[in-house]
């Protein structure tokens, strides 16, 4: 890394989180202005963008090789009061608060004041919304059975694919006029509405390049001022560039970058989507124009090196929009990601690491930032070597990169019906999510609480926190002869919030496809501009929609506990353990402490708690599977929980398997913290027993201290221990490798860690932002040495 | 004969006091290996000192199981076994003094092609080790003391049965790494390495070796089972020291690692 790479690193790492009003106070202009009238919603979106890219500054930070930022400087972040409006209390709060804050001064709380919040109130999708959701959803939101995730952001989870890195807008406009051309405007009634879109779609294509234009054009300004000669010959080759891309396709390494990031700013600027957004395979996307670079001369390694140096800072720069409430609980963290994609295979099935892979694998681990995260896809064909790099990256215990099982994805992903070879062109993104890149609009609509139900169903629909009957009359366990009936009950409870839930998505995903579409994302991924549909409306290539379940491992436990303790060993009645459990174990150590040692547990692999955590799996599956969803899409599951098993270990009571009252839950599909006894490969073999192909993805935490990852001996097995677990289907899998005492240490005297990186759950954060709950779960889960 | 020794099988009970999985440093691979109660041998340095103990004496884990179960446990890492080159040890105590139930699972996993080991002090009559031979892909052979006296007076028994049975083993053309528990005081002294090199160098041309250097991980256990140990203060060899018996027995053709 040389001198400029160190000085933009530090810049970026030393960039203070604050909120821009930049943003919020071009689109309350445009909208408050005469430019909307007589204008299509989607054109008042594509306007609004153009007024926001003509408009804002346009930074170039010192030494950088690739330009363009969201804000006015590094972590300046925007706010987007069309889809979630902030009050001055919430600006208070975000500025204030301990962790994952952002500065908001007085002037900022001033404009909002003055400007914002007198326009956008009742008016911000998230006001809307909330006028439309049933009471039984808002009932079930504030018990804390599921979360929302578009409540503040915007639908995205989705990945650019290949073709936009061969295609310039030029060509996508030429798309779009194809498009409007081919329009039925007799025989087809959609047509005038797609018009609109597709003229949308045109003039958000034209911002972007504009807002190129406009970096061309300061470059060129900085370039006649500049002194040093080095420096000015960089200006005006980006300048060069910036006047070709992304107008023009990328035809250079360099261009390729600053073609892809333009592009990004367009989506993150559009809306706040979930997810920033990605550029999924990017040793794929890139090869080509590595491998010409070199072979013409204008390319060494060295210099790809710096540009992506230059290209990760930009990542790091761009934090996740401020989150409030429950949504920040969920997702409590700066991390916005966007999950680089290494390996796997290419479109015709054939081994896709090369040459890139690897140096990508070096720049992740000398930059070792927390943004952009990282990950290899490893299927059966990619080599041992790609592997063991990664693993010794991860051996230095900053969590990144992961591991995804590239044959599991698309079985996944074929599953759900798509072709092969867009199955194949996809991955991973967010934590754990299979997509398939370029042509899927996979949207997380919130985290599933199944633990929580499984309390609410102990106490006959009623949910002791919020004091209201929120579930089903079930029963009082109490009465109940078998553990049949339990699970019965439980089923019962569970279809009934899984169909509350996926009333509120029909809802809110029409509220956005009417409200809020996004034009300029349309234009990126595959089919919405051939059908003239917005990606919010069900325009790309696929459509899916995910409801993600969390508490496994503990709802597997508390009901193994309930069949072992209550029904099959009789050392305990059903009245009493619920007497027990309101008491939150007060009093009752003994029988706590046989809970948890002299039960059965999920993670070693034994049939008696795993055959239940199957059961969970599959009830949870059939109750959202296929039914059918906004932007004709079809619901289906995946396992995971970013930070929200903290959130929803908060609204639940004592529960059978020896969890005291707010205690966080398991995470993901790893088992709870302490309970696996058998080590790594027992954890596996339990995980593996859910059927990991019928989800979008899991989420394994494996915890290991660095001696496993101590010398190439040790390596190769933790190779053959993922080898071993993706033939069983896996789907992911991540590594935690440092060691307690530096977490503890880094606890106490968080200013003198400030660089350390963990892994949490399907993500890296710095571990001083955490939360203290989620600081101690991570010491607890480092502590416990498998072996 | 066959069907018989099947049913048999079926109703056959052992004594183990542990199954550990994920085993790296039992033979090659990822390993699932498995501990098994009882030994004729009374080493001072014995490290699995609850091996010797009775089933339910001084609380241990020490538990009678059939030998379905067993089999069982040991199978569910196949895919890690198949991965890895691994497969299943026999440890203990020793393996071999519990022979029909050995057998029984040996047999087993060897149909299921696992890879097998036993780790062993070698003391057992040549009968066990001739019925086990054929189901065994790896000896974990330990050679402590070569002085016969020194060995009784170390190990409660003589040796002459041990080296026999190597000598058997390496006639059969039988896999052999063997493991050498460096033991400061007691067998590493110039006297016993050299009469080492010398009967391994008869024995075969490249005979593999670990040196397995004492450690105190076991004098916890002595205190939670309620043993005396008569070594209790003994300290570990240097690095230095493994190394030098390291050179030594290199100077003499012997590639020897490090533990095992």
């Amino acid at each position: 890394m040389n001198e400029r790479i160190k000085k933009l690193r530090e810049q970026s790492l030393n960039a203070v989180n604050k909120i821009s009003v930049e943003r919020a106070v071009l689109i309350t202009e445009f909208y408050r202005s005469d430019e909307t009238r007589g204008k299509s919603v989607p054109e008042q979106r594509a306007l609004s963008f153009k007024y926001i890219l003509e408009n804002k500054a346009i930074p170039v930070n010192e030494g950088e090789l690739i330009v363009g930022e969201r804000g006015p400087e590094p972590k300046a972040t925007s706010t987007y009061p069309e889809v979630c409006l902030h009050n001055i209390n919430d600006l208070e709060i975000i500025d204030n608060r301990e962790k994952v804050s952002f500065e908001a001064d007085e002037k900022v709380k001033e404009i909002y004041k003055e400007q914002i919040i007198p326009y956008w109130e009742k008016r911000s999708v998230r006001d809307i919304m909330f006028s439309r959701l049933p009471m039984e959803w808002k009932d079930s939101y504030e018990a804390g059975v599921f979360t929302e995730f578009l409540e503040q952001r915007a639908p995205g989870h989705t990945v650019l694919g290949e073709k936009m890195f061969q295609n310039g807008m030029e060509d996508i406009i030429t798309e779009i006029d194809e498009s409007i051309a081919k329009l039925d405007l007799i025989n087809n009634p959609d047509s005038p509405a797609k018009i609109e879109e597709l003229n949308a779609m045109r003039i958000s294509a034209e911002a972007i390049v504009r807002y190129a234009e406009r970096y061309a054009e300061k470059l060129e300004e900085m370039s006649l001022v500049e002194k040093d000669t080095l420096r000015k010959s960089e200006l005006l080759n980006m300048a060069a560039i910036c006047r070709k891309v992304p107008a023009k396709r990328p035809e250079t390494f360099h261009e390729a970058l600053q073609h892809y990031w333009f592009l990004h700013i367009g989506v993150i600027t559009e809306l706040n989507p979930w997810d920033s957004f990605n550029p999924g395979r990017l040793d794929q996307h890139l090869i080509g124009f590595f491998n010409e670079g070199l072979n013409n001369n204008f390319l060494t390694a060295e210099s790809a090196k710096e540009l992506l140096y230059s290209f990760w800072v930009k990542f790091n720069n761009h934090p996740a929009p401020p989150k409030m409430g429950v949504t920040a609980k969920e997702s409590n963290t700066y991390t916005d990601f966007a999950l680089i994609n290494l390996g796997g295979v290419k479109q015709d099935g054939s081994d896709a690491v090369n040459e890139l892979s690897y140096l990508i694998l070096d720049v992740i681990e000398e930059m070792r930032i927390l943004q952009p995260s990282s990950m290899i896809q490893v299927s059966k064909k990619n080599p041992d070597s790609f592997i063991k790099k990664a693993l010794k990256i991860i051996s230095t215990g900053f969590g990144q990169p992961s591991v995804f099982n590239t044959d599991a994805i698309i079985q996944e992903l074929t599953a759900q019906g798509k072709d092969i070879a867009d199955a194949r062109a996809g991955g991973a993104s967010g934590c754990v999510e299979s997509g398939a890149f370029g042509t899927e609009s996979y949207i997380l609509t919130g985290y599933f609480n199944l633990a929580k139900i499984f309390e609410i169903t102990l106490n006959n629909g009623f949910d002791p926190r919020t004091k209201k009957q929120i579930g089903l009359k079930t029963g009082d366990p109490a009465g109940f002869s078998s553990f049949d009936e339990i699970l019965k009950a439980f089923r019962d409870q569970v279809n009934h919030f899984a169909g509350i839930k996926i009333r509120g998505n029909n809802i809110i995903g029409d509220v956005y496809s009417r409200n809020m579409p996004a034009p300029f994302l349309s234009l990126l991924i595959e089919d919405c501009i051939e059908n003239g549909t917005d990606y919010n409306s069900g325009g790309a290539r696929y459509n899916t929609t995910y409801i993600q379940g969390v508490g496994l491992g503990s709802l597997t436990d508390s009901l193994t506990s309930v069949k072992y303790n209550v029904f099959d060993n009789k050392q305990i009645t059903m009245k009493e353990l619920l007497n027990i459990l309101d008491k939150n174990f007060e009093g009752y150590d003994d029988i706590r402490k046989n809970f948890i040692d002299e039960t059965p547990k999920y993670g070693n692999d034994e049939d008696y708690p795993d055959d239940l955590a199957v059961e969970i799996f599959n009830i949870f599956h059939d109750s959202v599977n296929g039914r059918k969803g906004p932007r004709k899409s079809l619901h289906r599951i995946n396992m995971l929980p970013t930070t929200s098993h903290v959130y929803f270990g908060s609204v639940i009571g004592a529960l059978p398997d020896g969890r005291k009252k707010g205690e966080p839950l398991s995470e993901g599909i790893s088992p709870v913290q302490s309970a696996d006894r058998k080590g790594p490969s027992a954890v596996l073999k339990s995980a593996s027993k859910i059927d990991h192909l019928k989800t979008g993805g899991t989420l394994l935490n494996q915890k290991f201290t660095p001696t496993f990852f101590k010398d190439e001996n040790s390596l190769n097995k933790i190779i053959n221990l993922i080898r071993g677990y993706f033939r069983l289907d896996g789907h992911h899998i991540q590594f935690n490798v440092v060691d307690a005492s530096t977490l503890r240490e880094a606890k106490r005297e968080p200013e003198k860690h400030r660089d350390l990186i963990v892994r949490v759950a399907g993500y890296s954060d710095y571990f001083v932002d955490l939360v203290e709950e989620l600081q101690d779960e991570i010491i607890r889960r480092t502590e416990h040495e498998a072996v | 004969m066959v069907l018989i020794l099947y049913f048999h099988g079926l109703k056959m009970k052992g004594n183990i006091f542990d199954i550990k999985r994920f085993a790296l440093h039992d033979g090659p691979g990822i390993r699932t290996t498995l501990f098994m109660t009882g030994c004729p041998l009374d080493c001072l340095w014995c490290h699995n000192p609850e091996s010797r103990l009775k089933t339910g004496e001084n609380s241990t884990k020490n538990r009678i199981v059939s030998s379905e179960y067993v089999i069982d446990e040991l199978k569910k890492d196949l895919v890690f076994f198949e991965e890895s080159g691994g497969g299943v040890t026999f440890s203990g105590g020793e393996p071999l003094a519990q022979p029909d139930f050995l057998k029984v699972i040996i047999r087993e996993l060897k149909n299921n092609s696992i890879h097998t080991a036993i780790d062993t002090t070698g003391y057992a009559d040549k009968s066990v080790i001739n019925d086990i031979f054929p189901y065994t892909d790896l000896f974990l052979y330990d050679l402590k003391v070569m002085d016969p006296e020194k060995h009784k007076k170390f190990t409660g028994v003589d040796n002459k049965q041990i080296l026999d049975n190597l000598k058997f083993i390496f006639n059969r053309n039988g896999i052999v790494r063997i493991r050498f528990p460096l033991i400061p005081g007691y067998n590493d002294d110039k006297e016993n390495i050299s009469e080492m090199i010398s009967f391994l160098n008869n024995l075969t041309d490249h005979p593999q070796i670990d040196i397995l250097p004492y450690h105190r991980l076991g004098i916890s256990k002595y205190k939670k089972l309620k043993i005396d140990s008569s070594i209790e203060f003994l300290s570990p060899p240097s690095d230095d020291r493994i190394q030098e018996v390291r050179e030594m027995l290199k100077t003499n053709g012997i590639e020897a690692g490090i533990g095992g």
